[in-house]
């Protein structure tokens, strides 16, 4: 089922649509929620509405929690033991952080892609395999390894070397690759944390295009520090800030058009400029 | 001004000490090897042994003339054995929990503690064996089983001793794989036992087995907990709860005595120390060449 | 609770991934699984722990408990006039002596010591060791003195009649201060602890400069790429590696067999001439000094790997020399850790026992070692000596003696975590 979107001028919607009703629209909601790292608060206040099966970029100056932003949305703050986490984060209706939902099934729903392609030290065919494996895929592995690796516009590049270890292939190629392995357990939103900041400028051309081909099915938050980029690409655009105690918040979220020609934030408008930041 | 090199005689004197301190380390090795091999030569040398009968019997009794290396290779191979059953799963164990699952704080309590096991002179493990683990094993399985002395009750302190070689090392492995591979099984919705188990551990593989086989030369060297709980005197079984000698028991027992120099023991001794260092130094060099031939480099 | 699955235009037409309540309980069975192999590593861990506890609480049941001992002559029989013999004046406790021993006994007693000079303790403890001459019949561990005090002296009354139960500590300042002896309870370790410091003493002398002047060739001069110098880095490491046994036979064939001359003593005219062989505390010192020769070298590279590199640039551009720099500047910083690895090194060499029996470590030696060229036991050989005998006595001697040895160890070990710690905290606040 394609739910239509029509696009609201301001999607940061106050109250009203956090029923499990309106959950088709947006793939994540955050409300009020707050990030810490022990005492020291890394965000405040975020409420932010991610529209499904568009781009969303997260923009803004380093330090302003927007890789933290990130990792809330699929629970990797869990790893680090001092993150806590305050407010709601609705995925599909539900708060992924409510005490009975296991993080591993939020994980395979909301896929990542990292900053740096971190490829497993295993062969081609078994890095896009074996998320599948674990997860219980039944099917035909060749045919699904293909189809990920078709669907990351590497496949043409390696299919004469799927037994090859992954780390004999290129930054790029790495990070493609990285994406097709996301893509194999079939989640509804992939989260990349700056996926092409460690990258030349043409894969990352190769990879801006990828994202957007893929955006058609899956719902994809990417974090970048590169607004050409954010303006290339997405659909939607959310600037963070960080305040003189070093907290990151949501300053504003809108159209990634309108956030790049009318700003209703001044702030936004200095750091687009280039007079801050 | 004069700029030219002018001779600083010290400077090289000292330098050239530095070399030979570099070089006695050098000669240790050759004086081993010299040593060793000579005697070794002068026992094959002799007309009661030869290298067939040597590696072909199964009778070690000096005092009539018999010299069949096997019972010492196959009590010393046991009590190996029987160690490493013990060590590797419990250190490797250890090792997982102590990088993939232990918090800071618990791991650094934790390592003291085994850091404490690995720094107990081992005659001390060898009086564990002989006080506690083999009254232990003849009060489970009974003491017409068990003998007083056995190759069991050795072989599992061994073990022991050896799990903070084996836990440390295994552990260093570990912690060296980087944490983005392990970040990145979480995001494609692992569990942490499939990120540890499935995902780090065959990333650290080369530096576990080199663990491992550092572990097994470790305790076919280890010689005071079999001289103490192993028993005095070659035999030839496959019996772990019956005494019998390891090699490196076995030279322990003859050089304690009062030992007239070139007598056929004196030589026979020094052939069962070349078997051994070769034995296990071919393994600490099989160690290091995984270690540099498998090394994953993940940048 | 399985999160809400929905039709989503995010899956695939040929999605054969699980999902709804199907893919929930397949995650559930996954987690139990983790959690049971959580379990398994951290029993692991506990094991490990058990063991140490184990093998600590082994040796403390064994250095305490009750013995039975029974009596030449009862010591109240004795008593003079009433008084019992630990009050009597030194006057009767000679007396006593004299109507108890032999006539030459006496004159030897006399000839090592006047009896005039002797003390009134020295006295007793002859009248104990001649006339009382106390045997051990049996001991208990600790753990049975304390938990079944009951049936360990109906034991003692029904197996040893007429024995005298009471609590002994096998670990006292006795124990410590007395040398030697065939009799378990007289005997001491006096002798194997001076003997561990003088071989130990001998080891750090020859190793440490040694190791030291190798670690910074290897690290300071030694150009890497040069084939004798990756040579002499790849056999320090394999070194490391050799079992400790296979030093011993280096020992016995170097020092105490082609070297004998010198390791004897005889070169001076000094040592033991009586028995005068190689087996002695030098030999012994030397082939422990070649044993944790690699620890101390592999060790000191790390030191002076450590010392940041700025610090010799600076040393270099006030003109001074290679050896300058290394003198003044990287010693000095890298001396802490090589401390600490030198500490650990010589706490493994004090622990070492198998290379000190082939080299030849004396199986009964009743006098203090003189110096270098003595002959020698140390800790470690005591206690395997004692563990080898099979009364129980003895085994608790060992215990005792394996306490002392304990205790030297985590001294040693608590002065390099605080050593390290006192630098740690200097290069803090520096």
């Amino acid at each position: 089922m394609t739910v239509a979107i029509d696009r609201p001028s301001r999607v940061q919607v106050e109250n009203g649509s956090s029923s499990p009703n309106g959950s088709g629209r947006y793939a994540i909601e955050a409300e009020k929620m707050h990030v810490y790292y022990g005492e020291f608060c890394a965000v405040r206040d975020v409420d932010m509405k991610v529209p499904t099966n568009k781009i969303t970029a997260i923009i803004g100056p380093s330090g302003c929690g927007k890789s933290t932003v990130l990792r809330c949305f699929n629970r990797m703050n869990d790893l680090i033991s001092s993150a806590r986490i305050e407010g709601v984060v609705l995925f599909q209706g539900q708060n992924i952080y409510d005490e009975d939902v296991d993080p591993v099934e939020v994980r395979r729903r909301i896929g990542m892609v990292f900053q740096k392609p971190n490829p497993f030290p295993k062969t081609i065919y078994e890095n896009v395999a074996w998320g599948t494996r674990i997860n219980g895929f039944r099917g035909d592995m060749d045919e699904m390894v293909e189809r990920a690796l078709r669907s990351a516009a590497l496949w043409e590049e390696v299919k004469d070397k799927l037994q090859q270890n992954a780390l004999g292939l290129s930054g790029g190629q790495q990070q493609r690759l990285c994406i097709a392995r996301a893509i194999a357990v079939e989640p509804e939103i992939i989260l990349m944390d700056e996926p092409a900041s460690a990258l030349d400028p043409i894969a990352t051309l190769r990879i801006e295009d990828l994202m957007k081909e893929i955006s058609e099915k899956y719902t994809i938050i990417v974090v970048t520090h590169n607004m050409q980029q954010a303006a290339r690409i997405s659909d939607y655009t959310a600037f963070f800030s960080v305040d003189d105690r070093r907290t990151g918040n949501l300053i504003e979220f809108d159209d990634t058009e309108k956030i790049f020609t009318n700003p209703s934030q001044k702030r936004t408008e200095d750091y687009i400029t280039g007079r801050f930041g | 001004m004069d700029l030219r090199r002018k001779p600083r005689v010290g400077e090289s004197i000292i330098q050239g000490f530095l070399f030979l301190c570099g070089a006695i380390s050098v000669l240790t090795t050759l004086g081993i090897v010299y040593i060793l091999g000579r005697e070794s030569v002068l026992f094959f040398a002799s007309e009661e042994v030869n290298l067939l009968k040597f590696f072909g019997g199964t009778e070690w009794q000096p005092a009539i003339g018999r010299f069949g290396i096997w019972p010492l290779v196959t009590a010393t191979l046991m009590a190996s054995l029987i160690a490493m059953t013990v060590a590797l799963p419990i250190g490797l164990c250890v090792a997982i929990y102590l990088s993939e699952y232990a918090p800071d704080r618990t791991r650094s309590i934790l390592k003291p503690v085994l850091e404490i096991l690995a720094g107990i002179p081992t005659v001390v493990y060898g009086y564990f064996a002989l006080t506690f683990m083999t009254p232990l094993l003849r009060g489970i399985l009974g003491r017409d089983v068990v003998e007083i002395y056995n190759t069991a009750s050795a072989g599992i302190v061994i073990g022991i001793l050896v799990i903070p070689l084996v836990s440390s090392m295994s552990e260093d492995a570990l912690r060296a794989v980087p944490g983005t591979l392990r970040q990145a099984s979480y995001g494609l919705g692992a569990t942490r036992l499939e990120t540890a188990v499935r995902i780090v551990l065959p990333a650290a593989l080369s530096g576990v087995a080199a663990a491992f086989i550092v572990a097994i030369s470790r305790a076919i060297g280890e010689t005071m907990i079999v001289a103490i709980a192993a028993g005095a005197g070659p035999n030839f079984t496959f019996s772990p709860f019956r005494a019998a000698e390891t090699m490196t028991g076995h030279i322990v027992r003859i050089s304690g005595g009062d030992l007239s120099y070139d007598s056929i023991d004196y030589n026979s001794i020094f052939a069962i120390g070349l078997l051994l260092f070769l034995l296990t130094l071919s393994l600490n060099v099989l160690s290091q060449w995984i270690v540099r031939r498998f090394r994953e480099e993940y940048e | 609770m399985a999160l809400n699955q929905q039709e989503t235009a995010g899956q695939d037409a040929g999605g054969m991934m699980p999902s709804g309540p199907a893919y929930h309980e397949r995650v559930v069975a996954r987690q139990r699984r983790g959690r049971a192999w959580a379990v398994i590593f951290q029993a692991a861990m506990l094991a490990g722990i058990i063991a140490l506890c184990a093998l600590l609480l082994n040796i403390l049941n064994q250095s305490f408990g009750y013995i039975a001992i029974v009596n030449n002559i009862d010591p109240a029989e004795l008593a003079v006039d009433g008084v019992p013999l630990d009050r009597l004046p030194k006057d009767n406790l000679v007396e006593i002596l004299e109507a108890n021993v032999s006539a030459g006994l006496m004159r030897r007693y006399e000839h090592d010591m006047p009896f005039a000079e002797r003390s009134r303790e020295n006295v007793h403890e002859l009248i104990l060791e001649r006339v009382v001459e106390p045997q051990v019949q049996a001991t208990w561990g600790l753990f049975d003195s304390l938990f079944v005090r009951g049936s360990v002296f109906a034991e003692a009354e029904e197996r040893y009649p007429g024995s005298d139960v009471y609590f002994r500590s096998w670990l006292t300042t006795s124990f410590i201060s007395k040398s030697q002896s065939s009799e378990p309870l007289r005997a001491g370790v006096r002798t194997a602890i001076f003997g561990s410091l003088w071989v130990v003493a001998i080891t750090v002398l020859f190793s440490f400069p040694i190791g030291v002047g190798a670690a910074i060739y290897l690290e300071e001069y030694a150009h890497k790429e040069r084939v004798l110098n990756r040579l002499i880095q790849t056999n320090i490491n394999n070194l490391a590696g050799v079992p400790s046994i296979i030093y011993g036979m280096l020992g016995l064939a170097i020092f105490v067999r082609i070297l004998e001359v010198f390791t004897s003593g005889a070169f001076l005219g000094v040592g033991d001439q009586s028995t005068a062989n190689g087996r002695t505390i030098i030999s012994a010192g030397l082939t422990l000094g070649l044993l944790i020769l690699p620890l101390i070298i592999i060790n000191g590279q790390e030191a002076i790997r450590a010392v940041p590199s700025s610090l010799r640039q600076a040393g270099f551009g006030l003109g001074a020399t290679h050896w300058q720099v290394i003198w003044h500047h990287v010693l000095p910083s890298a001396m802490p850790g090589i401390l600490t690895g030198t500490i650990l090194a010589v706490s493994r060499a004090i622990g070492e026992t198998a290379p000190l029996v082939v080299v030849g470590a004396s199986t009964f030696i009743a006098l203090d070692p003189s110096g270098p060229f003595s002959k020698f036991t140390v800790l470690p050989i005591q206690i395997y000596q004692w563990t080898s005998r099979p009364q129980d006595e003895f085994r608790n001697l060992a215990a005792a003696a394996i306490l002392v040895l304990l205790i030297l160890l985590l001294s040693l070990n608590a002065s390099a975590v605080l050593l390290r710690n006192h630098f740690d905290r200097g290069q803090a606040s520096a």
